[in-house]
């Protein structure tokens, strides 16, 4: 098991008064705020900042904590020495977050203090009392835009904390197969119900909520339902229009240009979007953001056409610049 | 480590599907009715009907009330704020899809 710097966490020196962690243990929680913070180690360091915080408030683990010495260094190799918080009286009681959330270390010096709880940070129900409903469970769910098209079978592997009769957290391995329905968007949410934290006494078990999010895609870009496509044409398409071939996630259809489209216009493929969700909602559209694409000049004969337009077509794409 | 399978399970869309009374969104929340009413006053939710006893509410506001309940509890911050958190945040989720899109194209 390794050490932890409490001190070191939440950045402040080891004579640091209640008031100085208090304030920041409050900078820190709203930088690292899940729900705030998109940094890839947010809520690890949220509970981490929360664990130190959870014995640095209290001035009896402050104390008991202290006393392991300063000579300890953070990752380094330890263990509870015995007896070592003989002489401290815990008031008992009094852990805000759930367990799970805590360290080895932090178990290994006050998790016998436990009362019993849930996993996940923050997860709901009422302790103390003797029937309560299980936790809530959340997991993120990456697919495919072709996924939500036609709806997919997921494997989730879920890694849930569990306290056994004697506080100690173990780790158990859940594998669900779920179907995710078609037309589901970015950022919704899948319940299903009663696949969190069994509940306690006679209290229903938690629920198990998916977040969906969509990979990005080579070619396409989602926005909720509708779908845009960047699509290159020629600059003789654009400007004397054409019918052109165009992919969408349900297979390649036939569009056509009109005459002098300027670069960047956006054409609508109606209800060529992400298909319809459960609940009858229209389904997405598709956008085709015109690209004009110029071609190269690289042989004799493209430099001879630049040329002939350069003599013949009296055009100066600056006159908005007043030059 | 005990792995453990099951078969085929069918999840529904919150945002979608589902519509809950005051009393089922407390209980899916674990929060108080009083917590819901302010909410509702603060604006973070939209029920339909008029009276409490009528309310009832799409599976967006589950989302919602539980990132209220999170920052309220965590942060310490007051309903007002959380309100205004909420607000900013989904702004911030705008903002930054619509810069993802430009670094792509």
């Amino acid at each position: 098991m390794e050490y932890k710097d409490y001190y070191k966490v939440m950045g402040v020196e080891r004579d640091a008064t209640q008031d100085e962690i208090k304030r920041a243990y409050r900078k820190l929680a709203r930088k690292y705020h899940p729900d705030v913070s998109k940094a890839a180690d947010a809520e690890a360091r949220f509970k981490e900042v929360g664990e130190a915080y959870e014995v640095l408030k209290d001035p009896e683990k402050r104390a008991a904590y202290d006393q392991l010495g300063a000579n300890w260094k953070a990752g380094q190799e330890f263990n509870a020495p015995p007896g070592w918080d003989a002489g401290f009286e815990f008031s008992g009681g009094g852990f805000d977050s759930d367990a799970g959330a805590y360290s080895d270390f932090f178990e290994s010096l006050f998790g016998q203090f436990r009362a019993g709880g849930q996993g996940g940070y923050s997860g709901p129900g009422p302790r103390g009392s003797l029937h309560a409903r299980g936790g809530d469970h959340h997991a993120r769910v990456l697919i495919d835009l072709e996924d939500a098209m036609h709806g997919v079978t997921r494997s989730i592997k879920l890694q849930v904390p569990e306290v056994d009769a004697r506080g100690h957290v173990t780790t158990r391995e859940r594998v669900l197969n779920v179907r995710i329905p078609k037309g589901v968007k970015q950022g919704q949410h899948i319940r299903l119900a009663g696949q969190g934290s069994p509940g306690l006494g006679k209290g229903k078990p938690g629920d198990l909520y998916l977040e969906i999010e969509f990979n990005p895609h080579s070619i396409y870009r989602v926005d909720g339902r509708d779908v845009y496509l960047d699509v290159p044409v020629t600059p003789w398409e654009a400007a004397l229009g054409a019918a052109i071939k165009v992919p969408t996630p349900a297979g390649t259809v036939d569009m056509k240009i009109k005459p002098g489209l300027a670069n960047g216009s956006k054409l609508r493929l109606k209800g060529r979007g992400l298909p319809a969700g459960s609940s009858g909602n229209k389904p997405g559209d598709l956008y085709v953001v015109l690209q004009i694409t110029l071609p190269p000049a690289a042989t004799d004969k493209a430099k001879e056409i630049y040329r002939n337009m350069q003599q013949e077509l009296d055009f100066n794409p600056r006159t908005r610049l007043g030059v | 480590m005990v792995q453990q399978k099951t078969g085929i399970l069918n999840g529904i869309v919150l945002e979608d599907e589902v519509v809950m009374t005051l009393h089922e969104l407390c209980d899916v929340c674990a929060v108080h009715a009083g917590f819901i009413a302010e909410l509702v006053d603060e604006g973070v939710l939209e029920p339909a009907g008029v009276e409490n006893s009528q309310w009832c509410f799409t599976g967006v506001s589950l989302h919602r009330v539980r990132t209220a309940k999170r920052l309220h509890q965590d942060l310490g911050v007051n309903l007002a704020g959380v309100a205004l958190a909420l607000e900013l945040l989904d702004e911030v989720r705008l903002l930054r899809a619509r810069l993802d899109r430009m670094a792509e194209s």
